[in-house]
């Protein structure tokens, strides 16, 4: 009986501290590996600009979760503001998108940051899968509704995944609205 | 988000089985008889609910306050069977019938990828304790029906004759493969 | 049995998939393109073999009863170090196969070889035998993601040789089951000229 969870104990014990090492020796390049997609994310939406925005980060808490603003600036002039922002109306759960808009509120660019739709069909709202997300760019919400042309809006939604595109722009109409609201810095 | 929803996503929206791929093996294995279908859904039922709830409070409580997220997997999985042992020796000492109706699928539900997979979408999916409950519930209702279906389909396919090549696996797949067809058409139903 | 039977056997005489039909929940959720399904192969292999080398080393240690659970133990742990591996340095990869790089865990292959062979034979033949277990895994990953992959959106490792979509349906959930029940049909024929 002893020997039994001696041995149970040891096991767990010796694989405990094994993943331990693994975890603090894995742990920077994990946090590296997603800040890096966040910048690259954020070089891909935002005008050249020669700031910090990671730095000067702000966030607001919305409909249960958060937004975060990042201001872009070129010779401390603002040239743009990337929103991380989410929709949690995907097809299969939570959709995360960077988009950035310049300062009179046009649309420069999206892309997508966590997502869990369909392979094949969602997934095309990823610039790496297909063109569909390039219909956004130079668009200003102001004039072009964020809403599927089904709903009466001006987006062409993805073949046979309405559910993800009305996710998308749900998310890109919440990033406006909360940039807008929030006064455009 | 709304019970209802979450309910109905789970059966039919994003079936288990169907959908996502999990607790194939079972689904395979058991689904060649009505009855044992039956058998099996309750035994997994019971197990993932008891299993959702535990781990919920393990992550939250346990792992997140100290840090220990990467544990995850491997904590997880020593609950589950230690669950599943747990319930065996409960279920025999207290209702010896129900024990010779599930006993023999409570071993093999330690391997059923669906719990420990609703266990870790669960935390994925940022659900409260009620919402975990109901989630993994209908989840457990969705992999019975299924189940059920498929079962009674190949209890059919018995009588039939069967190219030589696809009988057995192969002609099960290809009744789950339309079986996801007919499923994806709930697609806009939540 | 000779050395090289304990690999060979898993590649096709025993292959985990067309022929015990184990694993089955990450063979048809990851292989939705070619690259993944050999991520996910390669990801479960090195988890087998190591799990097999480790359970073989301490299978005269270990008291029966606690066996199983000691199994789960070590398996987990090498899943875990796969899982922190992957995400440092393959994020994208990582995101791909989500849900089912924990799930390697429950996989019956793991367990499995780890309960029938490893508890029962030597650190190389146990090597052996999950590194060909592994690898007919993860040929039988690769032929199905390639399969539906070239079908389901007419390319192969993201090379795109058609324009547009291909039959959409074998990138869907249906597609997978029927993908695969075809190709299990296939190797049945295929085993049984050569038995």
């Amino acid at each position: 009986m002893l020997s039994m969870f001696l041995a149970l104990f040891l096991v767990t014990l010796i694989s405990a501290t094994i993943l331990g090492f693994v975890y603090e020796f894995t742990k920077d390049a994990i946090a590296e590996s997603r800040a890096a997609k966040q910048t690259e994310a954020l070089k891909k939406v935002l005008p050249p600009f020669n700031n910090n925005p990671v730095q000067e980060m702000y966030k607001k808490a919305v409909d249960g979760d958060t937004l975060y603003f990042f201001p872009a600036r070129k010779d401390s002039a603002l040239v743009g503001i990337a929103v991380n922002t989410f929709s949690p109306k995907g097809f299969s759960g939570m959709i995360r998108i960077m988009v950035g808009f310049l300062p009179d509120g046009t649309i420069r660019d999206v892309a997508v940051l966590e997502h869990k739709e369909t392979p094949g069909l969602g997934e095309k709202m990823v610039r790496s899968k297909s063109d569909w997300s390039v219909q956004f760019q130079g668009k200003n919400p102001k004039t072009f509704k964020l809403a599927v042309k089904k709903d009466g809006g001006d987006v062409d939604a993805i073949t046979a995944s309405t559910i993800s595109s009305r996710a998308f722009c749900d998310a890109l109409e919440r990033a406006y609205k909360n940039l807008t609201e929030g006064g455009a810095k | 988000m709304e019970y209802f929803v979450i309910l109905i996503s789970a059966i039919f929206v994003n079936n288990i089985v169907l959908a996502k791929f999990l607790g194939i093996c079972p689904f395979m294995g058991v689904s060649s008889r009505l009855e044992t279908s039956v058998g099996m859904t309750g035994a997994v039922a019971f197990v993932m609910v008891l299993a959702t709830i535990v781990t919920y409070l393990l992550q939250y409580y346990v792992l997140n306050p100290l840090g220990l997220g990467f544990m995850q997997t491997i904590t997880f999985i020593l609950v589950i069977a230690a669950l599943v042992q747990m319930v065996e020796i409960v279920l025999k000492k207290v209702s010896p019938e129900l024990y010779q109706a599930l006993g023999i699928f409570l071993p093999l539900i330690t391997t059923n990828c669906a719990v420990l997979g609703v266990a870790i979408l669960t935390i994925q999916g940022k659900y409260n304790l009620p919402e975990a409950v109901v989630f993994s519930f209908s989840t457990a209702l969705g992999f019975g029906l299924a189940l059920v279906l498929l079962s009674s389909i190949r209890e059919a396919l018995d009588m039939v004759e069967v190219p030589k090549g696809m009988k057995g696996i192969p002609i099960a797949f290809v009744v789950a493969g339309i079986l996801a067809m007919a499923f994806m058409g709930f697609a806009g139903l939540v | 049995m000779n050395q090289w039977k304990n690999f060979s056997k898993g590649l096709i005489a025993e292959n985990a998939i067309f022929v015990q039909v184990l694993g089955m929940c990450p063979t048809l959720g990851t292989t939705t393109s070619a690259y993944n399904g050999l991520g996910m192969g390669l990801a479960t292999t090195f988890v087998l073999v190591m799990s097999n080398i480790v359970v073989s080393m301490v299978r005269n240690y270990i008291p029966d009863k606690v066996r199983i659970p000691s199994f789960i133990v070590i398996i987990a742990s090498f899943v875990t170090v796969v899982e922190l591996t992957m995400q440092a340095y393959l994020p994208a990869l990582f995101e791909e196969l989500g849900l089912f790089i924990p799930l390697i865990v429950v996989n019956c292959l793991v367990l499995g070889r780890a309960e029938a062979f490893a508890s029962k034979n030597t650190i190389w033949s146990s090597t052996l035998d999950g590194l060909g277990m592994g690898l007919g895994f993860t040929l039988a990953l690769f032929m199905l993601g390639s399969v539906r992959e070239i079908l389901g959106s007419g390319s192969w490792f993201g090379l795109k040789f058609i324009q547009g979509d291909g039959m959409l349906l074998f990138v869907l959930a249906p597609g997978a089951f029927l993908a695969l029940a075809y190709l299990i049909a296939i190797m049945n024929k295929f085993n049984r000229k050569n038995a």
